[in-house]
């Protein structure tokens, strides 16, 4: 007995081990075994998430996974290959609610409604026919039925009471250009219908907003509208000199005549004087600037006049004083004379002493001193 | 390729003209044949009525190029002077510019120059004049605008610029396809 008692207890042991299968819920959950999904609508122990989150959360999904895992088993089990095997349910399975909605139906085109409404079936239609005439089979559409169209209608019976000077062909190409822009306006329209826009019965969209070449070529159109063609209208303020001609529809640009080199040449001499004999306009800036050098040059006309008095003592003075006022006193001595070029030579003020040696020996018109002149 | 309308005849004259002044006149009025200008793909080429006419035998679509470009018209209507011109207008330039050996570097590179590269200067230079760059051994490296006038040059700091770049003669490195 006692053998018996053990092992008992043993078992009791080892069945402290494991956590019983057995949960108990106040709501029972709703299962999907289909998907493997259980979902517990108890509510949590919100003490317990608080303070003991992790704890709380592992059991909570252990006990879950228990009772689904319970489920699954109640379901009819088979062997095969020494595996227990669950068939999952494939009915009554979980819907995943939608992320976009439902897309809406294409709203019918215009032709489509008025069939619907008439209860209109839609036929299917033959691609090719055989055609009587020219004894072979026709595609109804595409390039070869044109040219079918062009072997077989070469000759247009005039109708009884049709003026005999009409060009029936071009009649019957009219009629055509005109069916198929038909057609290409109701496109546009159902597509403007299908887009909420409202569209005027005749003519075509005008938007709200030109762009720039719309406005530039309606100004274009307005200006040459009057009786003259534009020619005497006042310019606006800040228009264009001239509006480009392509923007303007219908207008077409007129070529450049071919004219013999000598008169070429004399309109070419007459558009130059027009542009050199301009008057020139009084231009404040080049007028003081002009006036700053004329005083500039008079100022070293005049101290070049007074130089020659005392030059020995200057230099004296500038050689005990330092190089660089030597240097613009020498500078100013060698090239006084040529102060009639046209060019200026400019020296920098502090620069001198580095640059005076290789500027030195070119062409110089005229030298701005140093630091030693203007002392 | 045809004849300028009398509208690009004008804006032609008047970007040559702020450059050689009334020397425009020269080119038009030669004593060595008669020169003219034509237009092609928004290109305007000076050439001389004898290779015109040996010209009039290439079709529109293989024409490439004839006489000197002078420069072209751009989107805006607007003429644009290419160094291609400079041949033309370094002799008859108004308003010169000399750049030092050392600076001349960094203008060929397609640089402004500034006051420390600038050797001499056309006397009575107005501000914003368009002028014509040398070097000191008068060989003419480009074209471009001075940024101040002859009497503000001398009170300039050594890094103030003196003209703007317009054109150089390292383009014809630089930007060879864009230029015919």
């Amino acid at each position: 007995m006692d053998l018996v008692a053990a092992a008992f207890e043993k078992i009791e042991k080892e069945k402290e081990k494991y956590k019983p299968i057995t949960v108990t819920k106040l709501i029972d959950l709703d299962y999907y075994p289909g998907n493997l999904l259980a979902i517990d609508t108890n509510e949590l122990d919100k003490n317990q998430l608080k303070s003991n989150t992790e704890k709380y959360l592992l059991n909570l999904a252990r006990d879950n996974t228990q009772l689904l895992l319970n489920k699954i088993w109640e379901l009819p089990a088979e062997k095969q290959e020494e595996a227990v095997v669950v068939k999952l349910p494939k009915q009554n399975n979980y819907v995943l609610p939608r992320e976009k909605h439902i897309p809406k139906p294409r709203p019918l085109t215009k032709w489509e409604a008025f069939a619907k409404e008439k209860g209109l079936q839609k036929k299917k239609k033959v691609k090719v026919t055989w055609d009587d005439i020219l004894k072979k089979w026709v595609p109804v559409h595409g390039f070869k039925k044109a040219v079918s169209e062009k072997d077989k209608n070469w000759l247009i019976e005039v109708p009884q009471n049709a003026d005999p000077y009409e060009d029936q062909f071009e009649k019957k190409a009219t009629a055509k250009k005109e069916r198929v822009a038909k057609n290409e306006f109701s496109r546009l329209r159902n597509i403007a219908a299908s887009h909420n826009i409202k569209v005027p019965n005749m003519g075509i969209l005008t938007s709200d907003k030109l762009s720039s070449t719309e406005l530039k070529t309606a100004e274009g159109v307005a200006k040459l509208s009057t009786a003259s063609l534009g020619k005497f209208q006042p310019r606006l303020r800040k228009e264009k000199e001239n509006v480009k001609q392509k923007n303007i529809p219908g207008v077409q640009k007129r070529k450049i005549m071919v004219v013999p080199a000598a008169v070429e040449k004399a309109s070419n001499l007459e558009i130059l004087d027009g542009i050199l004999n301009k008057k020139p306009k009084l231009d404040v800036d080049k007028a003081v600037n002009k006036q700053i050098f004329v005083e500039q040059q008079q100022r070293a006309q005049e101290k070049k006049n007074e130089k020659p008095k005392g030059k020995g003592k200057r230099k004296g003075h500038a050689k005990g004083g330092g190089a660089g006022g030597g240097a613009g006193a020498k500078g100013g001595g060698s090239k006084g004379k040529k102060s009639a070029m046209i060019a200026s030579k400019i020296g920098k003020v502090k620069g001198k002493r580095k640059h005076g040696g290789s500027a030195g020996g070119k062409k110089v018109g005229k030298r701005y001193s140093g630091g030693g002149k203007r002392r | 390729m045809r004849r300028l309308s009398d509208e690009r005849t004008k804006l032609l004259f008047e970007k040559l003209s702020k450059f050689i002044g009334p020397n425009v006149k020269l080119l038009i009025d030669r004593p060595d044949g008669q020169y003219v200008f034509r237009e092609h793909k928004e290109r305007v080429f000076y050439v001389s009525e004898r290779l015109l006419k040996f010209a009039e035998s290439v079709a529109p679509d293989h024409f490439v190029s004839l006489g000197t470009c002078f420069g072209k018209f751009t989107k805006s209507g607007k003429f644009l002077l290419h160094v291609t011109a400079l041949n033309y207008l370094a002799p008859y330039a108004q308003f010169k510019i000399w750049v030092k050996p050392s600076a001349e570097q960094q203008f060929l590179y397609g640089h402004n120059v500034n006051k420390a590269g600038l050797g001499r200067i056309t006397e009575s230079t107005p501000k914003y004049q368009n002028v014509v760059v040398f070097s000191m051994n008068d060989l003419p490296l480009g074209f471009g605008v001075a940024a101040r006038s002859t009497a503000e040059c001398k009170h300039a700091d050594p890094l103030a610029t003196v003209c703007f770049h317009q054109a150089d003669i390292g383009e014809y490195i630089r930007n060879e396809e864009g230029l015919l």
